[in-house]
């Protein structure tokens, strides 16, 4: 099966790169985390709250953007230019068809994620360097023990290996929002329709917390909108497990249980919407 | 239509199945501060109904940036009461970021606070100090409402200890804030020397502030600050120490 999924996974890959959604959106990602550091200028503090607060915000918004943008095209695109009848005349099945589009996809997320970690851990190491300098000038004079905290103080708020996961929490949310765009893609009509209720997904992704409470805690006692949050329950995905950046922004560390277990989901989510991605796609007709 | 319905089906028992392990996680976020409170309608008023929108969508922490600019806007046109509303959101969105309640209540307990005392517009001098120490309050309010969500954080509870000791003239209470500053996790060596200064001119704890000081004094040649070493012998005379005892 890997002899027809890699080579699908790498002409989606490299067919996605040649796209003009990832060069724009690659492009503004990056000029949002690179333009921050005149954002954090403007605060009061010369410290890197704002600069990674943006960093890791735009991280977040482009990676989502970019998951949905980039898996609701490939089906209808393949459809119109007739390559799906090309690619499955041949002795390739349904299931790694998909799973091809879904690895090249999931690839390009990790380059996106990785590029603008990057220019982000770039941007970082400058603004701490100048704010060491500017810190070493201010604090002159000072007692020896004032000035290493001072400094302390500033080394801790820059780049620490806390963020590592965060990102990588980024990542597989944007995997997860690649895999789920996939499932609506399968059965949606067009191309708008898919961002369109991948985008509302998206939202109820991230309230489906607050249902799953409000039904199992028997918040609500109304018969219809007790079958109406169990379904939101049900079916979406709790969203908002994946967002653990603004812990990580403020300096405290993911334990590594929590890490695992919320990565672990991520990847479960996404087997489990190519399942039925896989199912759905081989009864459809062509 | 057969297998979108049973993929419908197979959705629901796969998130009837995935709802404990969901659960667990969402416990153990919480259980580690990593799930922020949830938003109420409150905030929902403040912030409009984008802001909102954007804050349950994941991106409470770019949103709060944003609001924090803004406040910085606020505090260049001098509208304190502005900007202690937009500091009252950002903290909502991020109350586990230490700087953000040490800047809002910084920012209240001594520009708004100085501001409002030398107001020119205010002509009674008694309605500018009132004015004043509300400010100072609502400084050392924000730091609480900080230290409450942060509480293994060491240096919002010693600026609560700078703002009793600075603002309200309250060395018990400042002496109880560094105390507990020097406790926790990641504290500087000088947080413990704060404690026991203001321990010092604390009424009925200068014994106790004599033991934190001498045992500092004893840890070695760093701990022997000048201002360390004159507290003490202050002390000495006051607590009448016997000569053998005292420090040279």
């Amino acid at each position: 099966m890997l002899n027809s999924v890699l080579p699908i996974a790498k002409n989606t890959l490299t067919d996605l790169i040649r796209q003009k959604v990832f060069n724009i959106l690659l492009v503004f990602a990056l000029c949002a985390i690179g333009s921050s550091i005149f954002m954090a200028k403007l605060t009061f503090q010369e410290e890197f709250q704002m600069l990674k607060d943006v960093c890791l915000g735009a991280m977040s918004i482009f990676t989502s953007l970019l998951a949905i943008l980039a898996t609701a095209g490939f089906l209808p695109k393949d459809l119109e230019d007739r390559t799906i009848y090309t690619l499955l005349s041949k002795p390739v099945p349904r299931y790694a068809y998909l799973m091809g589009k879904l690895l090249g996809i999931i690839s390009l997320l990790f380059i996106f994620t990785v590029l603008m970690s990057v220019v982000f851990c770039v941007v970082l190491w400058t603004r701490e360097q100048t704010v060491l300098a500017e810190t070493r000038n201010a604090t002159a004079g000072m007692s020896a023990e004032e000035i290493k905290a001072a400094l302390k103080q500033i080394t801790d708020a820059t780049f620490n290996l806390n963020l590592l996961p965060g990102i990588a929490i980024i990542f597989i949310k944007s995997a997860l929002l690649a895999s789920m765009t996939l499932l609506i893609s399968t059965f949606a009509t067009s191309q708008l329709f898919t961002v369109m209720a991948a985008a509302a997904v998206y939202f109820i992704g991230h309230l489906q917390a607050t249902a799953r409470e409000a039904w199992v805690g028997d918040v609500t006692t109304q018969w219809w909108s007790k079958i109406l949050v169990a379904i939101v329950a049900l079916l979406f995905p709790d969203l908002q497990a994946f967002n653990l950046t603004d812990d990580v922004i403020a300096g405290a560390a993911i334990p590594l249980g929590i890490f695992f277990q919320t990565f672990g989901l991520g990847v479960f989510y996404v087997m489990i919407y190519y399942a039925v991605s896989a199912f759905i796609f081989s009864g459809r007709e062509l | 239509m057969i297998r979108k319905g049973a993929a419908i089906l197979i959705l629901l028992a796969i998130g009837a199945l995935l709802m404990p392990v969901e659960r667990q996680i969402d416990a153990d976020q919480r259980a580690a501060h990593l799930r922020k409170p949830t938003l109420n309608l409150e905030l929902r008023e403040r912030i409009g109904q984008m802001g909102f929108l954007a804050a349950l969508s994941g991106f409470r922490s770019p949103l709060a940036a944003i609001l924090w600019i803004e406040a910085h806007n606020a505090w260049e046109r001098t509208e304190w009461g502005r900007m202690a509303g937009l500091f009252d959101t950002v903290t909502t969105l991020q109350p586990r970021s230490p700087l953000y309640w040490d800047m809002a209540s910084w920012h209240m307990a001594y520009n708004a606070s100085v501001a409002a005392r030398e107001d020119p517009k205010q002509p009674s001098e008694i309605l500018r100090q009132r004015a004043e120490r509300q400010y100072i309050q609502l400084g050392k309010e924000i730091l609480e409402r900080g230290i409450r969500n942060n509480p293994d954080n060491a240096y919002l509870q010693n600026q609560l200890g700078i703002i009793l000791r600075d603002k309200l003239s309250d060395d018990c209470g400042a002496a109880d804030a560094f105390l507990k500053a020097s406790e926790l996790p990641g504290a500087p060596p000088f947080y413990a020397r704060a404690a026991g200064y203001s321990m010092a001119k604390c009424p009925g704890k200068e014994k106790q502030a004599y033991e934190l000081l001498k045992h500092l004094y004893d840890k070695g040649e760093d701990e022997r600050k000048p201002s360390l070493i004159s507290n003490i012998k202050e002390l000495e005379k006051k607590l009448d120490v016997p000569p053998a005892e005292r420090i040279p």
